[in-house]
Formats: C-alpha cells, sequence, structure tokens
C-alpha cells in the first residue's frame, strides 16, 4: 500500500471554498451545492428537506411512495405538537419491493392510496417521491391524479426525488405543495382577514406556534394559518385570506412568501423568536406593520412585562458563562443568524458557525456578526467540526442528532436544536430554557470527570 | 390479505445492517453509494441508538450521476474518505438509487484500487439494495461479504469463530466474558463492542479503538469450529456456511444464547468442542437466574407478551418469555424470515395462542396485540406505538432504541441477561398490575353494586 496517497492532512481541496475565517483573506463563500463525494457530509436530501416541512399537517396521510428505509428513517420525525388529528404521526409507505423496481410501482402506489383511503379516511393524500421513484419512471402525477378523481379528495405528489439536488430543493417542492392548497377554491379571492397573519416556518415544535399565537393575540393579531405547525387541510386553505405572512424559517419558507406575495398580494417579513432580542424585535416589527396605535401599546407591554419576568435568568446566566465560547452548527443560515445573537444576550461568544444549506445573504450577515477569527463554513462534515472546535477552543456546540455525540466525545457541552426536541426554544419561555440548557451543560459536573476535555478547568 | 400499504415500518433497509456489521471490523470506514439523504438517515438512527458518532461516508450521487453513472462519484468519493479517516478497510454499500440505476460496485472498486496503487487494500464491496430485504439481511449478508472478501486458507489454529447477528455492545461483551471463563480463543465478528460503545478517553479518534482486526479475519479459515448466532437466517447467506462450504470449518448455527435454554445450548456446544466443563462461575449464574424465575414465576406467568424486531432476537426473546411462563401472543417482524414459523412452533407447546407473523408493520402488529389481549411488550422503540394507541407497555430491547438512553447497554444474552430480562418483564408486569387495581377492582365490583 502506498502511503503518500493517504497524507496526514485532514483537508479536501474541494472543501477549501466552502470554509472560510472572519479577518482572513476575503473571499465569497461557496454554498448551496452538492455535498462533496466522500466528505461525511451531515446534510440529508431532498426527500427529507420536504418530509420535515410538510409532515406537521396533521390530518393528511403522509404516503412515501419507496422502498422502506426512507419511511422508517423518518417515521414521527419531528415533535411537532397537534391540536386535532393525529394522523400525521404515522409512516405510511408502499414499501416497494425488488419485482416493484423491474415492472414499476404505480400499480402498488394506486392500491395502497385506495387502502390508506379507505381505512383513514383523509381530506389529504401527500405523496412523496424518493429516489428511485425517479428512476423506474413511475408517472406519480399521473397516479395521484386518478386517484383524486376516484375518492373525491386532494391527491398530492411531492416531487422529492432524493438526488436531484439537496435538502433545500426539498424544501421548494413542499413550497409548491402548500402553495397548491393555498389557492382559493373558487375564483374569486377570498376575502382579507383584517388583523390577521399566517405564519411561516414553525413547525409547532414542543408547542412553539401556540406560544406565539398567544403573544400575538395579546397584541390583538390573529394567526390565520400556520405553515406548517398543527395545521390541516381545511386551514391550509384559507391561507389566501390574510394581510401579512411572517416567516420564522427562512430557508425552507421564502418561495412561498414569495409566490404567495406574487399571486395574493401578501406581504412578508422576515421574524425571529429565538431569544429577548429577537422576539421583541420581531413582536414590533409585526405590529408595526399593521400602524395601529393600541397595537403599539400593547406589544410594549408584553415585551415590558416578559423581559421583567425573564431578565434577572438571562443576567445571571450571563455572569456564569463570563469568557465562554460557542460553536454552531445548524440547518438554516437564519437559525444560526439567531442563534449568535442569542449567544450574545446570554454573554457567549461565537467562535464557528456552519450551517446545512445557508444560503449567500445569509452568510453575509453571518460575516457581519461574528468577530475576528470567527470561522464560517458551509456543509461542514465531523472532521471539520472536530477541527475548527478544538482549534477555537468552543465550550459548547448548538446542533442536531448527529453533531451531539462527536461533541460529547471530544468533552464539549452540547444544545439540541433538532427537529425532535420536546422542549420550547422560541420566545420568552425558550430564551430561559435555552440559557437553562446552556447551563445544564456546561456547568454540569460531568465535565470534571472528563479530564483532558478541552475546556476543562 | 395482501396489503399494498405499510403503516409503521418494523424493518430498515438493508444498507442499515451492513453499516453495523462493517463498524464491527477493526479501523474500517465505510461508503454508501448513492444519494446523500440514506446515509445520514442511517446515520442518525444509529447515533441515537449507541450515543456515539457514526461516521458514513456518501458518494453524494447527483442527477448528473444518475445518468451517466456513479463511478466518478464513488471513486472520488472513497479517495477522500481515506485522506480524512487513513482507515485500514474500506466497505462499499449500495443503496436503492445505486442498484436501480446498476452501478457495478465491483468493477468501479477494483478499478479504483488499480488506479490509485491500492492493490491489496481491503475494500469490501456489498450490493445492498434497500427494496431486497431488510437490515437483518443486510447485517448478515455484509458479515459473508467480508469473510468472503478477507478470509485466505491459513494452518488450522485453535481459535473458534463466532459469527453473531446484531446484538447490543453489552451482549458482545457478555459473549465474550464467557469465552474467556472458558479460556477459549475466538475471533468474533462483527464486533462493535468498542467501536459503537467507546470509553471516553483521550485523544480524540475519529474511528474509534476495537472492532475484529482484519488479520484475524483472514485467518477464520483456520479456526476449528464457527459458531453462529443465526437460525432464522439463510444460511446460504451466512458467513458461517461460506467459511464451512469453501474452508470446511464445522458450522455450528445456534440459536442466540437469550434465555436460560438457549444459553444452555450455547455453553453445552463450548464445552463439546473445547472439552472444558461449563465454568463454575457460570454454572452459580445459572442457579441463581432459576432461583429468581421461581420467585417471579406467578408475576410473569400472567404476562401476554407481543415480542418483535429482527427475527433471530424475536425467536429468541419469544423463547425466553415462554420459559419464564409468560405466553408470547404475538411473535412479529417485519422481515421475511421464512424459517422463524417452522422453528417457533417446536418450541410453543401446541395449544399455544400464538399469532407468528412475518413480513409486518407495527398497525398489523397492534391489532393482533389487541385480539390476543397482550399486555406487555418487547422490542425496539418504534414499538412505542403500541403504548401510545393501546396502553400496552413496551420493554425495549433490540434495535434501535432511540427514545431512551442506554440502547448500547441493553443486556440480553447469557444468564445474566436472562436475569435482566426477567426482572424487566416482572417489574413491568407488577406496575401495570399495582397501578390499577384498586381502580379496576372498583370499577368491576363496586359500582356493579350501585
Ligand atoms: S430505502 Fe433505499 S433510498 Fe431509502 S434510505 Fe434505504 S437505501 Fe436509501
Amino acid at each position: 500500500m502506498k502511503e503518500d496517497f493517504r497524507p496526514q492532512q485532514d483537508e479536501i481541496k474541494e472543501r477549501r471554498d466552502s470554509i472560510s475565517v472572519k479577518g482572513g483573506q476575503k473571499k465569497q463563500l461557496k454554498c448551496d451545492t452538492h455535498s462533496v463525494s466522500g466528505c461525511v457530509s451531515q446534510r440529508a436530501c431532498v426527500y427529507c428537506g420536504a418530509r420535515v416541512v410538510l409532515n406537521p399537517v396533521t390530518d393528511a396521510v403522509h404516503l412515501v411512495h419507496g422502498p422502506i428505509g426512507c419511511a422508517s428513517y423518518t417515521w414521527d420525525i419531528r415533535g411537532s405538537l397537534t391540536s386535532g388529528s393525529s394522523l400525521y404521526r404515522n409512516s405510511f409507505s408502499t414499501d416497494l419491493q425488488e419485482e416493484d423496481i423491474i415492472f414499476g410501482g404505480e400499480k402498488k402506489l394506486a392500491s395502497a392510496i385506495d387502502e390508506l383511503v379507505a381505512k383513514h379516511n383523509p381530506k389529504l393524500v401527500l405523496v412523496y417521491s424518493t429516489c428511485i421513484v425517479g428512476v423506474i419512471g413511475d408517472d406519480l402525477d399521473a397516479v395521484c391524479k386518478a386517484a383524486a378523481a376516484r375518492h373525491g379528495i386532494e391527491v398530492i405528489p411531492v416531487q422529492s426525488s432524493g438526488f436531484i439536488g439537496n435538502k433545500a430543493a426539498g424544501y421548494r417542492a413542499a413550497c409548491d405543495v402548500l402553495l397548491r392548497l393555498s389557492l382559493p377554491q373558487t375564483a374569486n379571492p377570498l376575502p382579507k382577514q383584517q388583523y390577521t397573519i399566517n405564519y411561516l416556518g414553525d413547525f409547532n415544535l414542543a408547542g412553539e406556534a401556540w406560544m406565539i399565537k398567544n403573544y400575538l393575540a395579546e397584541i390583538g393579531i390573529k394567526i390565520n394559518v400556520v405553515f406548517t405547525g398543527d395545521s390541516s387541510y381545511e386551514t391550509l386553505q384559507k391561507a389566501s385570506a390574510t394581510s401579512l405572512n411572517i416567516i420564522q424559517c427562512a430557508g425552507s419558507m421564502t418561495i412561498l412568501a414569495e409566490q404567495m406575495e406574487k399571486r395574493f398580494q401578501i406581504p412578508y417579513m422576515n421574524v425571529s423568536f429565538l431569544g429577548m432580542e429577537d422576539t421583541a424585535e420581531s413582536l414590533r416589527k409585526i405590529a408595526a406593520f399593521f400602524e395601529n396605535k393600541e397595537f403599539n401599546k400593547n406589544t410594549e407591554r408584553l415585551i415590558a412585562r416578559e423581559e421583567a419576568k425573564v431578565g434577572h435568568v438571562i443576567e445571571s446566566a450571563k455572569q456564569l458563562f463570563a469568557g465562554k465560547k460557542a460553536a454552531i452548527y445548524v440547518g438554516g443560515g437564519f437559525k444560526a443568524i439567531s442563534l449568535i445573537k442569542q449567544f450574545r444576550e446570554i454573554g457567549i461568544d461565537v467562535v464557528m458557525v456552519g450551517t446545512q444549506t445557508g444560503r449567500k445573504d445569509e452568510y453575509d450577515t453571518i460575516g457581519e456578526l461574528v468577530n475576528e477569527g470567527t470561522v464560517v463554513l458551509d456543509d461542514a462534515n465531523p472532521s471539520e467540526l472536530e477541527k475548527f472546535m478544538t482549534e477555537k477552543g468552543a465550550h459548547l456546540l448548538v446542533g442536531g442528532v448527529k453533531e451531539r455525540p462527536l461533541a460529547y466525545k471530544l468533552g464539549i457541552a452540547f444544545i439540541d436544536h433538532n427537529h425532535d426536541r420536546k422542549h420550547p426554544l422560541s420566545g420568552y419561555t425558550g430564551a430561559v430554557n435555552f440559557a437553562r440548557e446552556v447551563e445544564s451543560t456546561l456547568c454540569s459536573p460531568v465535565w470534571k470527570y472528563a479530564k483532558e476535555g478541552p475546556h476543562h478547568g | 390479505m395482501a396489503k399494498n400499504t405499510s403503516e409503521n415500518p418494523c424493518k430498515m433497509c438493508m444498507p442499515m445492517g451492513g453499516i453495523l456489521a462493517f463498524k464491527g471490523v477493526a479501523n474500517a470506514m465505510v461508503m454508501l453509494h448513492g444519494a446523500q439523504g440514506c446515509a445520514t438517515y442511517m446515520r442518525r438512527h444509529i447515533a441515537e441508538h449507541f450515543n456515539e458518532p457514526v461516521d458514513v461516508a456518501s458518494s453524494s450521487l447527483n442527477e448528473k450521476g444518475t445518468v451517466f453513472g456513479g463511478d466518478e462519484n464513488l471513486k472520488s468519493g472513497i479517495e477522500n474518505m481515506m485522506r480524512l479517516y487513513r482507515p485500514e478497510m474500506v466497505g462499499v454499500l449500495t443503496t436503492c438509487l445505486a442498484e436501480t440505476i446498476g452501478e457495478d460496485i465491483d468493477r468501479i472498486t477494483s478499478e479504483f484500487l488499480i488506479e490509485k496503487n491500492l492493490d491489496g487494500f481491503p475494500l469490501v464491496p456489498v450490493p445492498t439494495p434497500g427494496y431486497g430485504d431488510s437490515h437483518f439481511i443486510g447485517f448478515f449478508y455484509t458479515t459473508r461479504k467480508i469473510v468472503e472478501k478477507l478470509a485466505i486458507k491459513t494452518s488450522p489454529t485453535k481459535k473458534i469463530n463466532l459469527i453473531i447477528p446484531n446484538i447490543s455492545p453489552a451482549d458482545i461483551r457478555e459473549i465474550k466474558r464467557i469465552m474467556n471463563l472458558f479460556a477459549l480463543d475466538y475471533t468474533l465478528l462483527p464486533d462493535f463492542s468498542d467501536t459503537l460503545d467507546a470509553p471516553f478517553s483521550r485523544p480524540f479518534k475519529k474511528i474509534p479503538g476495537g472492532g475484529t482486526p482484519v488479520d484475524q479475519i483472514a485467518a477464520m479459515p483456520g479456526a476449528r469450529a464457527t459458531i453462529q448466532f443465526g437460525v432464522t437466517v439463510e444460511e446460504g447467506l451466512t458467513a458461517g456456511a461460506y467459511l464451512r462450504d469453501k474452508f470446511g470449518v464445522p458450522l455450528y448455527n445456534v440459536p442466540t444464547p437469550v434465555g436460560i435454554e438457549c444459553t444452555d445450548q450455547f455453553l453445552q456446544l463450548l464445552s463439546e468442542i473445547s472439552d472444558v466443563p461449563v465454568p463454575q462461575q457460570l454454572q452459580q449464574e445459572r442457579g441463581r437466574l432459576v432461583d429468581a424465575m421461581v420467585d417471579a414465576h406467578k408475576i410473569t406467568y400472567q404476562g401476554r407478551a407481543a415480542v418483535f424486531g429482527e427475527p433471530e432476537n424475536v425467536y429468541v426473546l419469544a423463547r425466553a418469555c415462554h420459559e419464564m411462563g409468560t405466553t408470547p401472543v404475538v411473535v412479529a417482524t417485519g422481515s421475511k424470515a421464512n424459517k422463524l414459523k417452522e422453528l417457533l412452533q417446536l418450541y410453543l407447546p401446541a395449544d399455544t395462542d400464538t399469532a407468528i407473523l412475518t413480513g409486518a408493520d407495527f398497525s398489523t402488529i397492534q391489532e393482533f396485540a389487541l385480539e390476543k389481549e397482550a399486555n406487555i411488550a418487547l422490542g425496539n422503540s418504534d414499538g412505542k406505538v403500541l403504548t401510545e394507541k393501546s396502553s400496552i407497555p413496551l420493554i425495549r430491547v433490540g434495535f434501535p432504541v432511540h427514545d431512551r438512553k442506554g440502547g448500547q447497554r441493553i443486556l440480553t444474552v447469557g444468564y445474566a441477561g436472562a436475569l435482566n430480562l426477567l426482572d424487566l418483564v416482572t417489574n413491568t408486569l407488577l406496575e401495570q398490575k399495582l397501578s390499577r387495581y384498586r381502580q379496576s377492582m372498583y370499577d368491576s365490583f363496586y359500582r356493579q353494586n350501585t
């Protein structure tokens, strides 16, 4: 075996442009590309992007047309809560077999839809395509159309073949479906309900959408539809009858907001309810949109009251965390931006920021926000995370399920910011939860025993 | 009733099993040839069960590769992965996508080795179409492929080969302890007891220590016998059968030593092969187990269990339940497992009212569990639907356990494992009874009077 083939270096040339250091030579971070083969990307696929966005549609049959694995690994994938149907918590699959791959799976799909409709009587069936469905050439559109006619319900294909792009392509596929569901059933546009908004990109993890709904109600604003946290076929159909779209998860929902602006003349704005600073700013922005003095007053009252309630928790956290450094590796750029601010709020500097699907403008904002020397990287892999967290002396990583064990093995504290968390991180409650979670991991006695952990001492 | 829908799957796909098998080889890395998602999902699933970093590379096949072939993707991927991790062995598994577009990974990987001047480097390609069969088969088949690729004719040794199914790291450690008590020399494959349950240590290693060393796998043909825990799998798919057919290594295909009888059988076999009596310590453990079974028997007799998961595990778990007096009323697997029924019927009395389900999903399992009035379930975390929807308490065993911590530490093998299972079953049944009997007596008698 030739040793020179495997040099003592952990760098892959093709990855160079996806990593930058603030203050280093100016360059544009490369993003929104395919993952480099063999680099152990933390990214998921198109199907995953579509599935996570659409899954909180609670009363739909979510049918995965494909082999079993895809359905198995995404069963009940989110911590999204429901106030109605629980149908979305099941995992339906056509479980394609060898012979279906050879002869095509259309018949099986049609029968599967029939079976599910008979058993569950849904108003909406979403049929997700997986990698091989595109390859074996099943005509999803035709099968769904025929099934819809047969049963008199909506049967909508989600074009989410895994290999046609990355997670962001799945977001687009999901938004296509949501837009289709939002189109008014009648020729006339739905009358706009006054003082209502749609809330885009909140998946009601641990009831977060409900919390925001309560805040807005206090101000005098009603939520029309949440896309897609705790949403249903009927609520989605009323989506066009509103005056404003606010977007929390920009990565997944901006496309939909743009479309809705074009078709229904609904303006949109980005908001974030992660951390006190962003929460207050977002509430003010929303209230200001309606140009109603009462709303502004209510907003200020709410903010003052909540800040008084939780401010001291955040303050004392700040004392406790002085000098600590955090690393961020999350799905979208917008979330990363919020997290940088939220860490600042509790007195923690961010030394590394990465995302799976961040966009150029988001990386620009990140670049402006962070301190000199901070490493920014797109579509990172475990080797890079390890390298930069160690080099930069991070005490804490915030990320998803796959990142957690890595952090722990490095002796680094960890915060979960994934789909299936069971505690809210939004709003004022979330700000406190966040601070407490940081404390629980940063200040745990466990690191004393993990002796040579990087932040020991 | 042929269903066209799987409603809440009780299985995963073939490459998942393949990854686990490769993780049991020392300094190995594995790559999935296919779209990025498969690898990410499987990593997430495995990481949640074992609470360990699980690095699996993907060739990140995209549209171009799908249309024109993935040669370049796969080759550059393996090269990148080798640069990053410097593994001593590389496994390549296909996914649905790669299989459907007809990727010839044998050809591509051997070309790669020639082009890179890496002749002789252990690179093991395994076809694992996700639609082929379940992760259970993927595990056994990959283990066989590893042996096929690495094993070479060796002069006879005193060693014993142990081929294991997907059991927990704690289970693997228990098997090793037993082998050591017999003072036996052995090669256990795949051994992920350390790689997927690594101690906290410094410095951090990208590929965790442990695993079956490649040279030991190479020497497996020299062993005096192979013991394989895989009675429910088609023999032709197994490494044990390969070693027997190709090198004449005698094969003892026995059930995984879960429960008292299967453990007896395993120890008996070791004793015969090695001509060493069952060590005192193990006999004592057996005695303690029987003592505990006596203590618990009236409670366990009230159990009606739904057992589900991988065929090999459910087979022995069902027998273990039966031994402690708990009736396995539903025994189910999502895999095809044609042999399961026949095998189980040998052990369950003819009048036992057991539904044995293969190719099942959880909606079917649930139906039968309710019909047969199961009051306890044993299986992986996905069975939580039985608790959520039907209030049947679930003892988490098998893979994956992703909604609790410590999946990697669940011990079921040997007398120690049997004792652990016994306690879990007994106390779950007790808890059920004690938390309810006041209300249920009140409901059934008092209310009737008024
Ligand atoms: S079923 Fe096929 S496409 Fe789905 S995750 Fe498994 S290998 Fe990938």
